[in-house]
């Protein structure tokens, strides 16, 4: 082990000169660096904040929830057998028996399914329309903004409207009173729910709210349930609350447990598939600025060959004077570092830019966490060592007396 | 000081071997000034790289100060070079965009010097050099060639090394130059008892030395003190005083 004399501000200083020495060469180099680190930056910046918007949503749920769902859905791994919404196995009677489980607070069953909805002055749009019963908004966690909510067991054709269907209804006119028509079948507004905001996969402001036998009689005829909500009475119940559901629910359908015919997801599990499905998409998406990045290592092992080669004289010289193997290795080495680290941290600055201009203008939230900053800064320096080793030790390997007489 | 015993350096390229060198036996005592003399091809700058520690022999050993330096490996030679051996080129090798001062700095900085004594050592190896002070600060390409040599004399210096070798340091200059250059090898020689070895294909420049060392095809031919010598500027050993 060869102990370098030399010290790193000395080091430093070397590197500078040699990179001031030719700014434009210097400065197109560091921009191949800018790029890929931008690159990597704004997706992960992007990534980070759909995890974020959709963990704040999620959680606005409540973390004491469990959906059953028709159908087998493993989180994580998808739908394995039918789809939600095509599979058919959940009735009303599964609510009673949900209902008398100890634990439960509320349970919400619930039919979709999308309709064109038509206004009296005859805007129309197309929205999703949910047959629930009043427990939906203890469940749900909504509430009503102006008008009132239906009953239990209400047989009258009435309608809940979210306030972003409200708007694109009956723009600035208050909708209560007023008569839509769902698939061509008339409906009395009775209340417009609060805004709320998009809660992961359904966005409760742009949903009707029809009565459930109404749903089932009128707009589907068929009586089965989308998906069952279930609140518990605290977060901590959710695991047994799981298992008892599943137990009640094989027994009622009598199905085996090797074979059941729907699913209890707790929201905790949604999240965890939700965040697991984004976390694949930044790395994909990262990897793939990555690659830029590598791009412009090349750049940088180019341009320290070139740089190498010219400067052959002078580092024939340096070994002259007593310059050791390590210490023209490491001065190459620092300067093609110091490169990718300006290129970092310019690609910093530049991808945070790119972020917040996306959360600003095109509404998708983004988030720019020092472990992407801590990420880049790692990464930038590698390639500076990765890209430069090779050139350096080039530069440290000449024969100094061949060296010394290149031309 | 210097002490070669059958020095034999073999090139070997595929499988055709070019013998440099053979069987070289050399003695150089401290503060002497040596001219290596002969034409290009006759082996002298091989001679020269292996008396700089720059190059291994193929066979025979190098006692640099008693010690056999003939089979150092690189950095141990680098070692040698850095504390014992100051280098002058034909082509003066300074390095572009660094300032007077701080090309005479470098080998301090290798030598892991601290910087405010960088300087000093500096100053002293550049006045020593008689290089003028207000050009201390210019860059390398606003000097003459002359200037240059000096700044590249300085270099060579500042270490206080044990060896000046200089490699044909004339021979980008004009004789006028050239002489300044000289006078200055001979003001270091006489002044501060520095061992210099010069190399060189011009008799003129090698009688500014005090002995010749003619070499040919690789071989010592001839070895004498130099009868009518060039003395610039009247500089006498201290001994004649």
């Amino acid at each position: 082990m060869v102990i370098l004399k030399m010290n790193f501000s000395d080091l430093l200083k070397e590197a500078f000169r040699s990179i001031t020495a030719n700014k434009l060469r210097s400065g197109l180099t560091i921009l191949g660096i800018v790029i890929g680190i931008t690159a990597v930056i704004a997706m992960l910046s992007i990534g980070e904040g759909a995890k974020r918007q959709l963990v704040q949503s999620i959680e606005s749920l409540g973390s004491n929830m469990l959906t059953v769902f028709p159908g087998i859905i493993q989180p994580g791994r998808g739908i394995v057998s039918a789809g939600r919404g095509t599979a058919q196995s959940l009735k009303m009677k599964d609510v009673e028996v949900i209902k008398k489980i100890e634990g439960v607070k509320a349970v919400s069953p619930e039919i979709s399914r999308r309709f064109q909805i038509v206004s009296s002055s005859g805007k129309n749009t197309n929205s999703l329309v949910l047959g629930v019963t009043p427990d939906y908004l203890i469940v749900r966690n909504a509430k009503i903004q102006s008008g009132k909510f239906f009953k239990e067991n209400d047989l009258n054709r009435v309608a809940v409207l979210g306030p972003t269907v409200a708007e694109d209804l009956f723009g600035e006119e208050d909708p209560i009173g007023k008569t839509i028509k769902i698939n061509k079948v008339n409906f009395k507004v009775i209340g417009v729910l609060e805004p709320k905001g998009s809660a992961g996969f359904i966005n409760p402001d742009e949903v009707v709210l029809v009565p459930l036998l109404v749903m089932q009689k009128i707009l589907t005829g068929s009586e089965y349930l989308s998906q069952i909500a279930v609140q518990a009475e605290s977060s901590d119940l959710i695991e047994s609350l799981k298992e008892e559901i599943t137990q009640v629910l094989l027994k009622e359908h009598k199905v085996s447990p090797d074979n059941p015919d729907f699913s209890v997801i707790a929201s905790q599990e949604f999240l965890n598939a939700f965040n697991s499905l984004i976390n694949t998409m930044t790395i994909f998406l990262a990897s793939i600025a990555a690659i830029s990045l590598v791009v412009g290592g090349i750049g940088i092992m180019n341009m320290m060959l070139t740089s190498v080669t010219e400067r052959t004289k002078e580092i024939g010289l340096r070994k002259a004077i007593g310059a050791k193997k390590k210490e023209i290795l490491m001065q190459f080495l620092i300067e093609s570092v110091i490169l990718t680290l300006i290129g970092g941290i310019f690609g910093i600055i530049l991808g945070s830019l790119i972020s917040i201009a996306v959360s600003k203008f095109a509404n998708i939230t983004s988030q720019v966490s020092l472990y992407s900053i801590f990420l880049s800064l790692t990464f930038s320096s590698l390639v500076g060592i990765i890209f430069g080793y090779w050139p350096a030790k080039k530069a440290a390997e000449l024969d100094p007396i061949v060296a010394l007489r290149y031309e | 000081m210097i002490k070669l015993e059958n020095i034999t350096k073999i090139y070997k390229n595929s499988d055709i071997e070019t013998v440099a060198l053979k069987n070289i036996n050399l003695e150089i005592k401290e503060g002497e000034f040596v001219a290596i003399m002969g034409p290009s091809g006759s082996g002298k700058s091989t001679l020269m790289h292996i008396l700089g520690c720059l190059d291994r022999p193929t066979s025979g050993r190098y006692f640099l100060e008693g010690k056999d330096v003939s089979t150092l490996n690189d950095d141990e030679l680098a070692e040698i070079r850095k504390r014992k051996i100051g280098f002058v080129f034909q082509a003066y090798n300074l390095l572009p965009r660094i300032k007077v001062i701080e090309q005479v700095e470098l080998p301090l900085v290798y030598a892991g010097v601290k910087p405010e004594e960088r300087r000093e050592k500096a100053i002293q190896a550049l006045k020593a050099a008689a290089f003028p002070d207000n050009f201390w600060y210019h860059y390398p390409n606003q000097l003459s060639g002359g200037m240059q040599q000096r700044v590249a004399i300085a270099r060579a210096l500042v270490n206080d090394p044990i060896l000046i070798l200089a490699d044909e340091p004339t021979g980008n200059l004009d004789t006028k130059t050239g002489e300044i250059v000289l006078d200055t090898f001979q003001r270091l020689n006489f002044e501060f008892g520095k061992t210099i070895v010069l190399v060189t294909h011009e008799e003129y420049v090698a009688k500014h030395a005090e002995r010749i060392v003619l070499i040919r095809d690789g071989e010592i031919i001839d070895d004498f003190k130099v009868k009518e010598r060039i003395i610039i500027n009247g500089h006498f050993k201290n001994e004649f005083f």
